[in-house]
């Protein structure tokens, strides 16, 4: 998007045979319309003559709504700056003010004028099983996703459901729940995981796309490197508890009430890939592990799947991306030693991986 | 000859709803609620280990965050009989206020606000007048000609852009909109302090809870330890965050949202304070316990229904009779073991999915066959309104204070009978005294739970954290009163597993289908008698199925009288 040649209103309106005293004239009919002095269809006219502000669709498909709430608490920028001076919401359920057909016509009149411009945003998995168990105006999401992705820009799967599927998609998924990137082949499309994601990482990536008018880099799992490449384990401010063997038992006992490493009672930070642990949560006032919670990996694939939550799971991917921990021949979930050791060994496993990657 | 309209999707609610209306001499005659997607989370639950439940239900609504995780906890204690500590339940009860703080004033400003305010109009307005209403209206500060003009010229800076984002193809100089361009920027105005301000509340989650949305909870108890010798705990920090924030939203409360919510009360009072009353009756389970969640009596919000909207009388309500709560799938695309007519109490519940609906794409639904993924609850076969209304009026009925007060001042000051608490603006109202409430308490929480650290830090009861001591066969319910109504998990425990789970939520009484004797629910019931100024733009629909606050994807849809269900058109 570095070079966008995207046309602004005046340019559109001169490219269809225009004329500028046309084009003054519907500015001046516009002001009239919305009650504005007659100075303003000069403002008017500046403002469609400058460049537009970047349309975003955000669709809501199998979901909870909650990507949507985290992104309204986004600190900086705030949403207000973001909704009226970055970028132009053009669809979403949650907060447009009309409904029906006139909502219908928000999304096509977008989809429409800034054909192969468009930002396309994904909230919630889509169902295959049957496409009847999510529908829209009558449309099925999946024939509601294939229609707003073919003229967009690049699509940007919010959260679990849109990146894997989450909760709806955990054994035995009953609706047949699918990832965007399953259903959509033939655009780009940035995951941005977590159950929801984190506000500010919802904010970075947008700003990162209008600032610098390109992609975020991404890992093979099509993550943004700048949110997604470090562990919650390496990152976290409990970690020293963890390398000196000092574990919480059981909520709330002595060890809780220090503080300790939640290693024990099941956290999956040694296994999720986050920002919880640097950005933290609604403007870095704590994260799960700080209010004494383990991490339950909401930004990775699967995680329902890799319950119970409170033990800790021998076949979980424990140790990063490339070996479970029973593949490399240890034990976890036995003695804490053990599981230290494991930890140890494949992190070098991983360091070394990363170093041959680089390379 | 009746006029039949479509509206898909309801916007500015969760999830995905469909209602179809058929419109005679301006006036609704028929309508239907459909909900329109599935994910079968009761079926993805089974089987599961029960202290890992709340996780899982906790993601069936990202808005009303928490709910159903604190319910879901309620029932596998309840199934242990487990009694968590005092401290425990004031911090639950801190973060349940939070939940209603956050979600009433996002509702009533970012998803219902719309249907009184026209955000163009308010470009008409005087900043100085705006300014001088302003001031009479509360001593919230922000409110000078220079912050009126401000906002005004950042609107109009969107409008002249032409690129009018979420406020593109609203329903704008519709003569159904009453408030003066004044009012109307001095609405937009606090819709946009509002968005600032709820990111903030929310932060009490964090800090006892990790996040928000989706804040931790633990069977037996929470999961943040107290210390007040400890960095790594909750501590007179901590504590002071979230005291600053209670005093906040309470502030945000008294001077900006009630005050807004008597001005747009007092210009539309006449016309929607006498119709969308729908069903009359009235179900509350109560919340906010003070001496445990056994304690009924200590709820702040007393438990009971209301029959045929006689005040008079509080009815009991007991959801683990198999007589009372029943499930029907009549008219929902589901199947029972026991045929389509059969009625399940949740215990014995059933979730397969079964659509017998069109193929999408398509035009309509038959109404005539099952046409909705909610199921349809009823109270010894009666349809109930759940939700705020449903709280005030319980409590009015039941003499509770200061329930009964607030609200008789409030219809003094309205200038209004009680008969218009039964109405689409009677549940805007109810929503907003309640929150006023809701903050008072909140500090009282705040009060009791630094009283009781003085002498307890406990959080947890760790008699039965570990399976072990668990008996083979276990059942469980959880009551509570989630921001849009009534809200029940029911748990079966089996082995260590979870047998059944079944919830019965406050949107599925709402906007259920009709049942097998063509009962309608509340939805459809409300929007019965609601005049419709032009049935191209769905403005009133918008304004009874938004004072519910729905929290589903629904859509809804016209009808012709031979019974074939056309897409927005004309039948003349």
């Amino acid at each position: 998007m570095t070079n966008r040649k995207k046309l602004t209103v005046y340019e559109e309106c001169l490219k269809k045979g225009v004329s500028r005293r046309d084009f003054l004239r519907f500015c001046a009919a516009t002001a009239t319309i919305f009650g504005l002095k007659a100075s303003a269809a000069a403002q008017i006219a500046e403002a469609l003559e400058k460049k537009s502000r970047i349309p975003i669709i955000w669709l809501h498909l199998q979901e909870c709504t909650c990507c949507s709430e985290s992104f309204i608490r986004t600190s900086h920028p705030i949403l207000s700056t973001l909704l009226f001076d970055q970028v132009s919401l053009d669809y979403t359920e949650t907060l447009m003010a009309p409904a029906g057909e006139q909502a219908e016509k928000s999304k096509h009149d977008t989809m429409e004028k800034y054909k192969g411009e468009y930002l396309l945003m994904v909230e919630g998995s889509i169902p295959v099983k049957n496409e009847a168990y999510c529908c829209i105006n009558g449309k099925s999401a999946k024939q509601i996703i294939e229609e707003a992705a073919e003229n967009a820009k690049a699509v940007i799967a919010w959260g679990n459901c849109a990146s894997s599927g989450c909760v709806q998609a955990a054994n035995p998924n009953p609706t047949g729940a699918k990832p965007v990137h399953k259903i959509i082949k033939r655009k780009p499309v940035i995951n941005v995981p977590g159950c929801p994601p984190i506000a500010e990482v919802m904010a970075g990536v947008c700003v990162h796309l209008l600032t610098f008018g390109r992609i975020p880099q991404l890992d093979s799992l099509r993550r943004p490197k700048a949110f997604y490449s470090r562990r919650v384990h390496d990152t976290c401010y409990r970690r020293a508890n963890f390398d000196a063997g000092l574990f919480v038992k059981s909520f709330d006992d002595e060890n809780a009430k220090r503080g300790y490493c939640l290693y024990e009672m099941g956290c999956r930070g040694p296994s999720t890939y986050n920002s919880c642990g640097i950005i933290k949560w609604n403007e870095g006032v704590s994260y799960p592990i700080q209010s004494g919670h383990p991490c339950l990996g909401c930004s990775e694939d699967g995680f329902w799947d890799n319950s119970p939550f409170y033990e800790r799971n021998p076949t979980l991917n424990a140790y990063g991306i490339e070996a479970t921990a029973d593949q490399i021949g240890l034990a976890i979930g036995a003695a804490t030693a053990a599981g230290i050791a494991a930890h140890a060994v494949t992190t070098n496993i991983r360091k070394k991986k990363l170093i041959k990657n680089e390379e | 000859m009746a006029e039949k309209i479509v509206v898909d999707p309801i916007t500015r609610i969760e999830g995905h709803l469909r209602i179809e209306a058929e419109i005679e001499n301006g006036k609704i005659k028929e309508a239907f609620s459909s909900g329109t997607m599935v994910r079968g989370i009761e079926t993805i639950v089974r089987d599961r280990d029960p202290r890992d439940v709340w996780a899982f239900v906790g993601r069936i609504c990202g808005v009303c965050t928490s709910m159903h995780s604190l319910t879901s906890v309620r029932a596998v204690e309840n199934a242990f009989n487990i009694t968590i500590p005092k401290n425990a339940e004031l911090v639950r009860n801190l973060m349940e206020c939070t939940v209603y703080l956050h979600d009433h004033v996002v509702h009533f400003y970012h998803l219902h606000a719309l249907d009184w305010v026209d955000v163009l109009s308010s470009l008409k307005a005087d900043p100085a007048a705006a300014s001088a209403a302003a001031q009479k209206l509360s001593n919230w500060p922000n409110s000078s000609k220079g912050y009126f003009s401000d906002i005004q010229t950042r609107i109009k800076k969107v409008v002249e852009s032409g690129q009018l984002g979420i406020f593109a193809n609203g329903y704008w100089g519709h003569p159904a909109y009453k408030l003066t361009p004044e009012q109307n920027l001095i609405a937009v105005a606090h819709y946009l302090e509002a968005l600032e301000w709820q990111r903030n509340v929310v932060k009490i989650h964090t800090i006892f809870g990790g996040k928000n949305p989706h804040p931790n909870y633990i069977v037996g108890g929470m999961p943040a330890s107290i210390n007040l010798d400890e960095a790594n705990a909750i501590n007179s920090e901590r504590l002071a965050f979230v005291k600053k924030l209670l005093d906040e939203a309470k502030t945000f409360v008294d001077q900006v949202y009630i005050p807004d919510l008597l001005m747009i009360g007092g210009v539309y009072k006449n016309d929607w304070g006498k119709i969308g009353g729908g069903v009359s009756n009235y179900l509350s389970y109560g919340d906010f316990p003070t001496e445990g969640y056994n304690d009924v009596d200590s709820y702040k919000m007393p438990r009971g229904i209301i029959l045929d909207r006689d005040l008079s009388k509080v009815h009991p309500v007991d959801a683990n009779s198999p007589e009372e709560i029943k499930e029907y799938i009549y008219r929902s695309w589901y199947k029972y073991s026991a045929g389509d007519k059969a009625g399940l109490h949740p215990y014995n519940g059933e979730t397969e999915l079964n659509y017998t609906g069109p193929k999408p794409p398509y035009k309509n639904l038959d109404f005539n066959d099952k046409y909705s993924w909610v199921k349809t609850p009823r109270w010894k076969d009666l349809p109930m309104e759940v939700g705020p209304l449903s709280r005030m009026l319980v409590a009015y009925a039941a003499g509770a204070e200061p329930q009964k007060t607030l609200i008789n001042n409030t219809l003094k000051a309205l200038d209004l009978p009680a008969e218009a608490l039964f109405s689409t603006i009677g549940r805007t109202a109810a929503r907003g005294l309640e929150t006023k409430l809701v903050a008072d308490w909140a500090l009282e929480f705040y009060d009791d739970l630094i009283k009781n650290i003085e002498s307890d830090s406990r959080m947890v009861d760790h008699k039965l954290w570990s399976g072990e001591k668990w008996p083979k066969q276990a059942q469980g319910v959880g009551l509570s009163e989630a921001p849009r109504g009534a809200l029940a998990h029911f748990v079966k425990i089996e082995n260590r597993r979870v047998k059944n789970y079944q919830m019965v939520v406050p949107t599925t009484w709402n906007a259920s289908p009709r049942d097998e004797k063509g009962n309608l629910s509340a939805f459809e019931s409300a929007l019965i008698g609601t005049p419709v100024h032009d049935p191209k733009i769905p403005l009133e629909i918008l304004r009874t199925i938004h004072s519910f606050d729905p929290c589903l994807a629904c859509a809804v849809h016209l009808y012709d009288e031979k019974g074939s269900y056309v897409h927005r058109m004309d039948t003349f």
